[in-house]
């Protein structure tokens, strides 16, 4: 992370003030405020249970906080919903993967460039010229992504019939069809074996080096976390503990109590 | 395979132009009995043309629905009164209007799949069925106060031509359903079929990606019913040349959705072979009974044994293949090239060898 930056760290993008949500009698996150910064790799960690997941459903409008409010782009955001927030520019992955099983990769990508796509579908049965021009678009563009995640040799593969490992790369690449301002990944490295993960790490560093895109991960392989990100902060309990760089967090008593366990 | 026309590949365009000869020159003019006209290729086609629009928001869209009886219901009766009171519209024109009406009753019943799924959305798309011929038999307004309870479809003229042979019929069948099934390849290839696919698979991700499930599936159920609402016009007109409600009831939905599901969910072919087979099927076991054991067999028992075989392949369907035989088809075809490879394929197995 010692190199030039080509996007440089700007102001708050994404900035989650006070949400509290609970299922229930259960508590998942109680007052948790953070911000995340234009252009950053910023990491949510955290026991099982701490409500990370939770977190990033809050924020892409799956579920609604009891509390709290969330702004985006300097602007907050009353009735978050998944179809406003991507719409605004916020694109997100899901841990249990969450893609189109019985379309093809490519397929699955091309509907990430939905936003993308104007014309209707009485223009779309008729196939008129600017369909044909759009969709050409919209497919090239997919190409490119499909290039670059390096999976060229399986994008006619229904996405059902991949392995675990590559339909996590199939879904990071229909997150970056939407050509986003900010990509939420939940838990991008799950289930990977060293090698895949490496390769998951390169191609993160990659979006968020060459096309800006903000990173907001959550992640359990510490070693991963403290190696990508700019700024992590630790969930326990629904409640934040720490925030800050790697540095500081791998310092701070609270987490590493949550971590390793604390003698009562 | 890279399309060459529109959505369509190569391989497209040249089934394409097998079954445009075969329906347009070879049919014509090797079978001359009037029965195969008007007893199995328009009812074919009409129903076709409807499993496709079960297809749409079924297969495609995944939306358990079950009230295509009903669109057809509704598009029968608009044309019938379209062209009794708006006959400047021409058939053609009555025949778009009545697909819109239908379509309008679509989103008005397709409502309920934003809050309900599956087998609730089923039954909750049941009144659409029962609405529908409720509201038909209810006021007479739309029987054009007929006492009889059977209406007879006016004669089918188009610029002012008529069309009234069984020919001339299956012909006017023919056209409307070629037309309305490359449409609808085309949607679903294209980016409205991929946002049905993409609610159908994981709604939820679908959303995120900024698909709208509102917008998403009252769509599906628009179109769904339009092609509906086409098929029982034409049904009504050229294969029923009549109308009554009781035609359009529960069974004939429960028929379309058996073509739908034995076809093959999600696929266009599907819909046509679905189709087919249900509507064959029936005649087959007839012409066994009658030529093989002589009419030994009561024609009620046939007609048992035929619900019983339709039970079981469902069911054997479902287990083995939920694709349909649309996917049947296609194992059939790979095994056949991987049993049979290409003198290319040898050429290069043998190559690589040495």
């Amino acid at each position: 992370m010692t190199q030039e930056r080509k996007f440089k760290i700007g102001k708050p993008i994404l900035e989650v003030k006070n949400i509290s949500l609970s299922f229930g009698g259960v508590k998942a996150i109680t007052d948790t405020s953070f911000d995340v910064l234009e252009h950053e790799v910023r990491a949510i960690i955290g026991p099982n249970g701490a409500g990370k997941s939770s977190m990033l459903n809050c924020i892409n409008g799956i579920y609604k906080p009891q509390q709290g409010t969330v702004s985006f782009k300097g602007k907050e955001i009353p009735n978050i919903t998944p179809n406003i927030m991507a719409q605004m520019g916020l694109s997100r992955t899901f841990q249990n993967l969450a893609l189109f099983k019985r379309m093809s990769v490519l397929d699955n990508i091309l509907v990430g460039r939905k936003l993308h796509t104007k014309t209707n579908f009485l223009e779309v049965a008729f196939q008129l010229p600017k369909v044909k021009k759009e969709e050409k678009l919209n497919r090239d563009r997919s190409e490119e992504i499909v290039s670059f995640l390096e999976i060229e040799d399986i994008k006619d593969t229904p996405v059902g019939k991949l392995p675990y490992g590559l339909q996590k790369k199939v879904e990071l690449g229909r997150a970056l069809a939407t050509d986003s301002s900010i990509i939420l990944l939940d838990e991008p490295m799950a289930g990977m074996n060293v090698e895949e993960k490496r390769d998951m790490c390169r191609f993160i560093l990659k979006v968020n080096d060459e096309l800006g895109t903000t990173m907001v991960l959550i992640e359990h392989d510490m070693g991963v976390v403290m190696d990508i990100s700019d700024r992590v902060v630790v969930l326990d309990y629904g409640k934040v503990i720490g925030d800050g760089t790697p540095d500081e967090v791998r310092s701070n008593q609270k987490v590493i109590d949550a971590y390793l366990g604390v003698e009562h | 395979m890279k399309p060459v026309f529109m959505t369509y590949t190569k391989k497209d365009l040249i089934n394409l132009a097998v079954c445009m000869v075969l329906s347009v020159f070879v049919i014509p003019t090797f079978i001359t009995t009037e029965y195969w006209y008007t007893s199995i290729l328009i009812p074919w086609l009409c129903l076709a043309l409807a499993t496709i629009g079960q297809q749409i928001v079924m297969g495609y869209t995944g939306q358990l629905a079950l009230g295509a009886a009903g669109f057809m219901a509704a598009g029968a009766f608009a044309m019938f009164n379209l062209i009794l009171r708006v006959p400047d519209l021409g058939f053609v024109g009555s025949l778009i209007v009545s697909g819109l009406i239908a379509a309008a009753f679509g989103i008005l019943f397709g409502l309920p799949s934003l809050k309900v799924r599956g087998i609730y959305l089923m039954v909750a798309t049941l009144a659409s069925q029962f609405f529908i011929i409720w509201m038909i038999d209810k006021f007479g307004w739309f029987k054009n106060y007929d006492s009889s309870g059977i209406i007879t479809a006016q004669d089918i003229v188009i610029l002012g031509k008529p069309f009234t042979t069984p020919l001339a019929m299956y012909f006017v069948c023919l056209a409307v359903t070629t037309v309305l099934t490359l449409l609808a390849m085309n949607m679903a290839r294209g980016s409205t079929g991929r946002n049905w696919m993409a609610v159908r698979d994981m709604d939820i991700a679908a959303e995120s990606m900024g698909v709208s499930l509102l917008r998403t599936k009252v769509q599906a159920f628009a179109i769904s019913a339009f092609y509906c609402g086409v098929a029982g016009a034409l049904f009504a007109f050229c294969y029923l040349k009549s109308l009554e409600p009781v035609a359009f009831d529960i069974k004939l939905s429960f028929k379309i959705l058996f073509m739908c599901i034995l076809g093959g969910l999600g696929t266009i072919n599907g819909a046509f072979i679905g189709a087919a087979f249900i509507l064959l099927f029936p005649v087959l076991l007839n012409a066994i009974g009658n030529n093989v054991f002589h009419g030994a067999i009561d024609a009620t028992i046939i007609s048992s044994i035929e619900q019983v075989i339709f039970g079981g392949l469902m069911i054997i369907f479902m287990i083995y293949e939920p694709l349909g035989m649309a996917k049947l088809w296609e194992n059939i075809k790979q095994k056949w090239k991987t049993k049979i490879p290409s003198s290319t394929n040898i050429k290069s197995s043998l190559s690589k060898k040495t």
